[in-house]
């Protein structure tokens, strides 16, 4: 473990409200000093940060690394090195892998896996229910031992209301989060796209946004019922908003995260029948991603994640209803998120504040700051470097984004995992 | 849609959506098999405008008429037609859609002709065939049949010729119906007066009035002033899914019996893609009565499919 100076970038950790330029300094993998040189400080590296940003590494809450089990779509090296060049240093995997994480044997060998890689760290998120199936209770407290954050059925729905009253009480017993993706499966009846304009017009199954309110109206209610923390994936209608915010105001512990392509897309973007577009819940109308926007900007919806779902091509080759839904993402979040900068729909402190501590807060994570003492994971961008998307920058194995041969803007230059530097646009020169 | 269907001179290089053509070129296609229509008439019906052409129509959805009418229509424009039923092929063992397809092309086919149970089927095809193969869309999912719409404007201009004035009810089951989103499309291009759709809202697409109609929930109210009934076809798996309760009371309510039929205008003309379910959405009495055209549209559908073909094929053919 190297001393390590990043030098005159601008520094932005909205955990500890700063926003200036200076240095930060690193020693043993923690950060021990933010502006202020430690006495006799020196340093085997200096990372020239000048005209960038240098902000705490993002937590993303919910990124597919499809393994085990699906590595023909990618894999747990593939991901976090693209997850590193993208400045996420720490990213949720959702238990529907293959086999599903409903067992310890799962959850350290993706620990296992992450850590001998090294790239980003990985945190699985726990099946809630044995398989998915929604039928009888994992073994939560084993899984936690072994190292899951955190709980959920992924997109599989629990039907039966009196298995989620039980899963999210035994859960609260243990002080366990339970994370809920709403939507009514029953309303949802395997739909394709959102039920408004778009798939009227083109004959697409559609998916009603009461799918997703009455979920949330249920989990809500058994949640005050069991006094189960819980926390609402990948929202996708504005009024899913409204009605977290009200449950917030009777002092329920609720948080929410929304995918950044949410905020980029609506059904009004999708080019006709372009299977890139197809992910789930779907791009509903321009109304509902304003909505959504607001509601990062007002602190109700607390966190922005990538929701990266990585494919093979054949996956997204075919009639839209036949692909499989889900984008790959971790790459253009950043862009994303700082073109809604560009926009004035969010601050710049905002943005990070989404993907950085506010998402730490969601899963007790200590990261997203920039606080000292704190594990030096750090993302450095640059705002203004203009990219193309291709074979050679997107490092993911899933070539799925709707972004594929356009130009973004904002890059992550380096990133640092526990003070060393895991990913870097240029070559170092010591 | 129109950087697909269309070559740089706006003509009609694939045939996959009636959306976002214009009204002169639906009125070319309308014309075109005017001139087919009386050519059929005539002894010889054979014209050797495709001849030495190859074209597959493949049906991934079982349907008597559609195909019929589309072989018919290669036939007598003389090119070679090769019918496969995929239902009982190779896609059953799990070839790809996509691999199918290129397999075709391997065979020198220049035309594909495809039915197909899941929406943007058609374009999918289209979008992955080889420069000069045309695609000719022949009904998917629930998203278009462009001929079948076509086929029905060309009935509805023999028997109203200006558009302008007409009044248009589609009753049935709109949610489900490709045909009744192309109908509704090239009524709004073609200038229709009012297009207006009578269903249960169980039987409504989201935001119907987006597409460009007028709403009504009953026939008492919803074919007042109306010039031309179009009746859809209702799938009996609709019962299952509670999205109606009995097809006697579908028949009681949206039946078009003969004093239903009255409501409209006394020289309505009456309407069906088929296959009509007697009894279900109409009476005997009316669909073999003297305002009904439905045997009619049969007959023009070989003269739309010859058009379009030919169409197509002449497009390809300069690009």
């Amino acid at each position: 473990m190297t001393n390590i100076i990043i030098a005159g970038g601008r520094i932005i950790d909205p955990a500890n409200q700063i926003d200036q330029i200076g240095n930060v300094y690193i020693s043993a993998g923690k950060i021990v000093s933010v502006l202020h040189q430690p006495d006799g400080f020196t340093a085997k590296l200096t990372i020239d940060a000048e005209h960038q940003i240098v902000c705490p590494g993002f937590i993303d809450l919910c990124a597919r690394l499809r393994e085990p089990g699906q590595t023909h779509k990618a894999s747990i090296a593939s991901e976090t090195l693209a997850a590193a060049s993208a400045g996420i240093t720490t990213l949720c995997n959702p238990p529907d892998t293959q086999p599903i994480t409903d067992t310890s044997a799962v959850t350290e060998l993706i620990l296992d896996k992450s850590n001998r890689i090294n790239k980003a760290q990985v945190l699985p998120i726990g099946a809630l229910t044995s398989q998915l199936e929604g039928e009888t209770l994992s073994n939560m407290v084993t899984l936690s031992k072994a190292g899951c954050i955190a709980f959920s059925n992924a997109r599989q729905p629990i039907k039966n209301s009196l298995v989620l009253r039980r899963a999210m009480a035994y859960a609260a017993s243990h002080n366990l989060l339970v994370i809920i993706h709403p939507e009514d499966p029953w309303l949802s009846n395997q739909g394709c796209a959102h039920e408004g304009a778009f798939a009227s017009r083109y004959g697409l199954p559609g998916i009603p946004e009461t799918a997703e309110l009455i979920a949330i109206n249920q989990a809500i209610a058994l949640a005050e019922l069991s006094g189960c923390r819980i926390h609402f994936a990948q929202l996708s209608c504005a009024r899913s908003v409204e009605l977290i915010a009200q449950a917030r105001a009777r002092n329920l512990a609720i948080s929410a995260d929304v995918a950044i392509h949410q905020l980029a897309f609506s059904e009004d973007d999708i080019p006709i029948f372009d299977s890139h577009y197809h992910v789930l819940p779907p791009y509903r109308s321009a109304a509902d991603k304003q909505g959504l926007i607001k509601g990062v900007a007002e602190g109700i919806i607390n966190a922005i994640c990538s929701d990266h779902q990585p494919h093979d091509i054949d996956a997204k080759l075919g009639a839209f209803p036949e692909t499989e839904p889900g984008i790959s993402s971790l790459q253009s979040m950043l862009p994303s998120a700082l073109k809604l900068v560009a926009e004035q729909a969010l601050s710049l402190s905002q943005a990070i504040a989404s993907m950085t501590h506010q998402a730490a807060a969601i899963i007790n994570h200590p990261g997203g700051t920039l606080a000292i003492n704190s594990s030096a994971d750090i993302c450095i961008f640059d705002p203004e470097q203009v990219w193309q998307v291709n074979n050679d920058n997107w490092l993911s194995q899933g070539k799925n984004t709707p972004f594929w041969g356009q130009t973004l803007k904002g890059r992550v230059t380096h990133t640092l995992l526990n003070g060393s530097v895991v990913y870097c646009q240029q070559p170092l020169s010591l | 849609m129109d950087k697909l269907q269309l070559t740089d001179q706006g003509h009609l290089k694939h045939f996959i959506s009636i959306e976002g053509l214009s009204k002169n070129l639906l009125t070319e296609i309308l014309d075109t098999a005017e001139s087919f229509a009386e050519m059929s008439a005539q002894k010889v019906k054979k014209y050797p405008l495709l001849r030495g052409k190859t074209i597959a129509i493949l049906f991934f959805e079982n349907s008597t008429r559609t195909r019929t009418t589309f072989e018919l229509a290669a036939n007598r424009l003389s090119a070679d037609v090769l019918t496969i039923n995929i239902a009982t092929s190779a896609t059953a063992k799990g070839e790809s859609l996509l691999d199918t397809i290129r397999n075709l092309e391997a065979m020198h086919v220049d035309m594909f002709v495809v039915r197909h149970a899941i929406s943007g089927s058609a374009y999918f095809i289209a979008q992955n065939t080889a420069p000069g193969i045309a695609v000719i869309n022949a009904g998917d999912g629930q998203h278009a049949h462009p001929t079948q719409a076509m086929l029905d404007m060309f009935t509805i201009r023999r028997w109203k010729k200006d558009f302008s004035k007409l009044r248009v009810a589609i009753i049935g089951d709109i949610l489900h119906s490709r045909v009744a989103r192309s109908q509704i499309q090239a009524l709004n291009i073609l200038d229709a007066a009012e297009v207006r759709v009578i269903a249960p809202k169980t039987l409504l697409p989201a935001q119907v009035e987006q597409l460009g109609v007028n709403v009504a929930h009953d026939l008492e109210t919803g074919l007042k002033n109306i010039d031309v009934i179009i009746m859809l076809r209702l799938q009996k798996e609709r019962m299952t899914g509670a999205l109606l309760p009995s097809e006697n009371e579908y028949f009681n309510s949206f039946g078009l019996t003969r004093k239903k039929l009255a409501i409209a205008n006394p020289d309505a003309i009456v309407m069906h893609p088929g296959p009509i379910n007697r009894g279900v959405e109409i009476d005997s009495e009316v669909a073999d009565g003297s305002q009904s055209v439905i045997l009619e549209q049969v007959s023009n559908g070989i003269a739309i499919r010859m058009a379009i073909m030919s169409m197509v094929m002449q497009a390809g053919g300069q690009h």
